[in-house]
C-alpha cells in the first residue's frame, strides 16, 4: 500500500503543483493509516490549502503578461488533468476501503493517537515551543509584510510594524 | 489490515527527502527550489508522525505540528523574497541572482 504513494511525487512537469497536492493528500491519508488523525486532518486544511493558494497566487502574479493567455491555453489541455485526476482517484478508492475496513474491524491499524492526547501535550510540557512558535509567526508576518511592500524609488518609509494579529495560535 | 511496520514509513520519507533534494539539485527556478523545499520539509515531518506513531506518543505530531508552522512561516518569507527578486530581476532564474551585487 505505502508502495504506491512514492510514484505520486513525479514532479517534473510544469504542472508540479497539481501533483505537488496529490502528494500532500497522500501523505496526509498516511498519517491517518498511521494512526494520526489530527495531523492528518492539519496537513490536509494548512499544507494542502493555505500553503498551496500561496503558491498559486505567486504564480499567478508572476505570470501576469501579455504571453499568459497563451501559456494558459497550452497549460489546460485535457491531457493534463488526466495524471492527477487519475492519482486522486486512486487516493479516494484507498480512503474508502480504509473507511469500510476500519468500521468493520475497529482494532485495525496502528495504535490511534488522537487529538486530545495532543492538545495535552502540546499546552503540558511543550508550551514553551507553543510560545516559540507564535514567535516565528509573529516574525515571519512582519518580515513578510516588510519584503512585501512595494518599494519606491529611493525612500525607505516609515517602518510601520504590524498589529498584534500574528498571534494565532 | 495488519499495522504498518514503521520501516516502510521511514523509508517512504527518506524516497520523499531525495526526491526534494534531487529537485533542488536540478531545478533552476526559485518556485521549483521553493517547492522541493516544502517536499523535504514533509518528509522530514512524516519519519517524525512514523517515529511518534511507533512508540505511541504524541510527541512526533507535536513535531510535525511545528514544522508545520515553520513550513508556512518559510513559504511566505520565501514568496515575498521571490516577488521582490522577481521585481529587480524580471526573471526568476537562480543563477541570475547569484551574481547580483548590492
Amino acid at each position: 500500500m505505502v508502495a504506491t504513494f512514492a510514484v505520486i511525487t513525479r514532479y517534473n512537469a510544469v504542472h508540479a503543483l497539481l501533483y505537488l497536492v496529490v502528494s500532500l493528500l497522500a501523505v496526509s491519508l498516511i498519517f491517518y493509516v498511521l494512526g494520526a488523525p489530527f495531523v492528518a486532518a492539519l496537513e490536509a486544511i494548512i499544507y494542502a490549502g493555505a500553503i498551496m493558494v500561496l503558491f498559486i497566487f505567486v504564480i499567478m502574479i508572476l505570470n501576469l503578461g501579455p504571453q499568459a493567455v497563451r501559456f494558459e491555453r497550452a497549460w489546460l489541455k485535457p491531457g493534463m488533468w488526466l495524471g492527477p485526476a487519475a492519482l486522486t482517484l486512486i487516493l479516494a478508492g484507498e480512503l474508502a476501503y480504509i473507511l469500510i475496513s476500519r468500521g468493520r474491524s475497529p482494532s485495525a491499524g496502528a495504535a490511534v493517537v488522537g487529538a486530545r492526547q495532543v492538545g495535552i501535550a502540546l499546552f503540558g510540557p511543550y508550551l514553551i515551543g507553543v510560545e516559540l512558535a507564535s514567535l516565528l509567526l509573529l516574525a515571519g508576518l512582519v518580515g513578510a509584510y516588510h519584503l512585501g511592500r512595494r518599494r519606491n524609488a529611493g525612500d525607505a518609509g516609515p517602518h510601520q510594524f504590524a498589529g498584534p494579529e500574528g498571534r494565532e495560535q | 489490515m495488519a499495522p504498518i511496520p514503521a520501516n516502510y514509513g521511514l523509508l517512504l520519507a527518506a524516497l520523499l527527502f531525495i526526491l526534494g533534494l534531487a529537485g533542488v539539485l536540478v531545478r533552476r527556478n526559485v518556485i521549483f527550489i521553493l517547492l522541493s523545499i516544502e517536499i523535504m520539509v514533509n518528509a522530514a515531518g512524516l519519519a517524525f508522525v512514523v517515529g511518534g506513531s511507533r512508540w505511541r506518543q504524541p510527541d512526533g505530531q507535536l513535531m510535525f505540528i511545528f514544522i508545520l508552522v515553520m513550513a508556512a512561516v518559510e513559504v511566505s518569507l520565501g514568496l515575498a523574497l521571490v516577488l521582490q527578486l522577481y521585481h529587480h530581476l524580471k526573471t526568476l532564474d537562480i543563477d541570475r541572482a547569484s551574481s547580483m551585487r548590492g
